[in-house]
């Protein structure tokens, strides 16, 4: 595709500029559906960012947002007040992580145990969506049940990084990121329980916020650790990852922990000028916490971090060094926790009710023959590891004195923000790395989650903003903010897009999408030799062997 | 801490109602007792006067008036049952016929 072809494009807008386009009559919804649907059926062959789209559905839900425009056109004063009243997300393109429930459509949350189920009803987040007349393009891949940080842990095979074919999208919401990377949707939904929208955003140079616990209803979201778990947007710059969190935020009555706290209009108080923006920054107080420039970091992504670092302080911002002493214990208590309350969690698939049924003998033996055939093996040994740790006898050593280490994670913070307005840190130690090669280097599998874990641990809202690349691949760097102060991790995003406004790798696209509209050519070919060679037999991440890796530091 | 046994893996399968193969219990075997290993970090830590942390966020006992809202159908409850009889989910019997 030629440049000139690209500027007219209208995949290539922001939620943003789609909005306005819409408005100004320049475009109509079900044109740019359409353009969506057709790049997904062209190019997502190589790529398996998508599990299912939904033509018939999401062209339906365009012409619904053409006719809402057109019947506001023709209100008084040619339509300027109620179009302005419109919903920004109106006849925005959107992706769901295949664990988001959709009303008709199927959920699989990446599983066979969830094969052939269809969801009976729309999860808040969903619901959401469609009073604000997005347009819900499809469902995207995901490791099962959102346990993995590469989106190799799906049962329907991984999904390939747009920036380089051959490697991870990260994970687990490597579907979502990789999409709205590729240009396959401005806007997609991701869950976050250790880093599963933060390392997937950074890993293909998107933006990825994971909101303050409580902050959005996880009501039809299908769960995983159900106090650590939090729905949050991708998109292609701060503002629009911004608005879509304004349309999902909220409390919900159907999820008692989504807390009635008032949700500001994220986007609208963003300015739109690079210079206001950057002056953001002037007296705001960064802690850069010393214990997540961990070892085994990437020479390239600690520079990049360091560089935004220094960019975000020659800006006006002043950074401090920061010690979270109890940083190194986060692994251990996430390993506890999250399986602990997957164990309780996935006891409902039972083989009886819906989805996947394989028979036994008796009642006990079609719950070990679904079960046992349905889970793929990551999952099955963290649910292993969960009914472990909280069986008779043993819940004090484990879940006990994981809760109270949590406790410790938890006051760290607490102390840093006494004296700063949020911390700054990097996202991934690491950029994406080659498909099916985590096993062959555990530090880095280990590192992969070392500096986001413990934000859910503690409950904190984080944001992954990209800050260049690193060997041809996309750093992200991480915003932490204190609970509720997800506007200042927005603010904090614009910013730095506003200082940086002129690098010359703002300019730079996912560099194998030429290769995706090309399924002749080298990358899709590699990839598929890459697949080939795993298919079905990818390592699972080897918990302990990344586990064994803290040993080693220490 | 403690060492799980093979016999310790079994039983924890049964808890958890997974059927795994001999050769996945002898991997699991293995495996866990490497990460339980690997958990001893946090006995170093003296935790005695912490209290545990459940959840991140202040919320307690949120109540709702105790009215009627629609719930599902019994079509749609039972849409995706495996297998159904009637208006029922049907599962293998658990008494045998002989004992009446």
């Amino acid at each position: 595709m030629s440049d000139t072809g690209r500027q007219t494009d209208p995949t290539r807008l922001t939620a943003y500029g789609m909005s306005r386009a819409l408005r100004a009559g320049d475009l109509s919804a079900r044109e740019l559906a359409e353009a969506h649907l057709d790049l997904i059926d062209r190019q997502d062959g190589p790529m398996h960012a998508w599990l299912s789209t939904d033509r018939e559905g999401a062209l339906a839900s365009a012409d619904a947002a053409d006719a809402r425009i057109a019947a506001a056109r023709r209100e008084g004063n040619g339509g300027t007040d109620a179009l302005a009243a419109l919903p920004q997300l109106l006849g925005i393109p959107v992706a769901l992580k295949d664990l988001v429930l959709q009303r008709g459509r199927p959920a699989t949350a990446g599983s066979r145990i969830l094969e052939g189920f269809v969801s009976p009803y729309d999860a808040h987040v969903t619901e959401r969506l469609r009073d604000a007349g997005a347009v819900i393009l499809g469902r995207t891949n995901m490791d099962e049940f959102a346990m993995g940080s590469s989106t190799e842990h799906s049962a329907w095979g991984p999904t390939g990084n747009p920036w380089d074919l051959s490697r991870v999208p990260g994970g687990s919401s490597g579907g979502s990121a990789a999409a709205v990377a590729a240009f396959h949707t401005p806007l997609a939904i991701g869950t976050d329980t250790g880093g599963s929208i933060r390392q997937p955003a950074a890993l293909t140079g998107t933006v990825g916020i994971k909101p303050t616990y409580g902050r959005v209803s996880r009501y039809g979201i299908v769960a995983f650790a159900s106090s650590l778990d939090q729905v949050g947007p991708f998109g292609r710059d701060t503002r629009d990852a911004a608005l879509l969190l304004s349309a999902i935020a909220g409390r919900d009555e159907r999820d008692s922990t989504s807390a009635p706290i008032l949700v500001p209009d994220y986007a609208a108080d963003l300015p739109e000028s690079d210079d206001e923006a950057a002056a953001l920054l002037k007296g705001m107080r960064l802690g850069l916490p010393k214990q997540y420039f961990v070892k085994g970091m990437e020479p390239g992504v600690e520079a990049r971090v360091r560089e935004a670092v220094a960019a975000l302080e020659a800006a006006g911002a002043e950074v401090v060094e920061i010690d979270l002493p109890h940083t190194d214990y986060g692994l251990a208590t996430y390993y506890i926790i999250a399986p602990a309350e997957a164990s309780a969690n996935l006891a409902r698939y039972d083989g009886i009710r819906y989805g996947r049924a394989d028979r036994g003998r008796d009642v006990l033996g079609d719950y070990l023959a679904t079960r046992g055939e349905g889970f793929g093996a990551e999952v099955k040994r963290r649910i292993m590891l969960g009914t472990y740790a909280l069986s008779a006898g043993y819940y004090d050593a484990y879940y006990l004195k994981a809760q109270k280490v949590r406790t410790l994670i938890k006051s760290d913070f607490d102390r840093a923000f006494e004296s700063v307005d949020a911390l700054v840190a990097p996202t991934s130690p690491t950029v994406a790395f080659p498909l099916g090669a985590r096993l062959d280097d555990p530090v880095a599998m280990y590192l992969s989650d070392a500096c986001t874990l413990p934000v859910n641990v503690a409950g904190l809202p984080g944001i992954s903003v990209p800050c260049g690349l690193s060997e041809g691949l996309p750093v992200g760097l991480q915003f932490i903010g204190k609970p509720w102060d997800e506007g200042r991790l927005f603010r904090l995003g614009r910013a730095y897009e506003a200082i940086t406004a002129d690098a010359d790798w703002r300019r730079l696209e996912p560099s194998d999408l030429d290769a995706l509209d090309d399924p002749s050519g080298d990358r899709p070919a590699k990839l598929a030799a890459v697949r080939a060679a795993t298919s079905h037999s990818f390592p699972t991440a080897d918990i302990e062997v990344m586990l064994g890796e803290i040993d080693q530091r220490r | 801490m403690a060492t799980l046994s093979r016999r310790d893996v079994e039983h924890v399968a049964h808890l958890a109602r997974l059927g795994l193969s001999d050769e996945e219990l002898a991997r699991l075997e293995g495996q866990l007792n490497h990460i339980l290993d690997q958990y001893a970090v946090l006995a170093e830590l003296p935790t005695d006067d912490i209290p545990p942390t459940a959840q991140t966020i202040e919320v307690e006992n949120i109540l709702r008036e105790d009215v009627m809202t629609p719930g599902f159908t019994v079509e749609e409850a039972l849409a995706g049952a495996p297998e159904r009889s009637g208006d029922h989910f049907v599962v293998p019997a658990i008494m045998a016929e002989e004992a009446g």
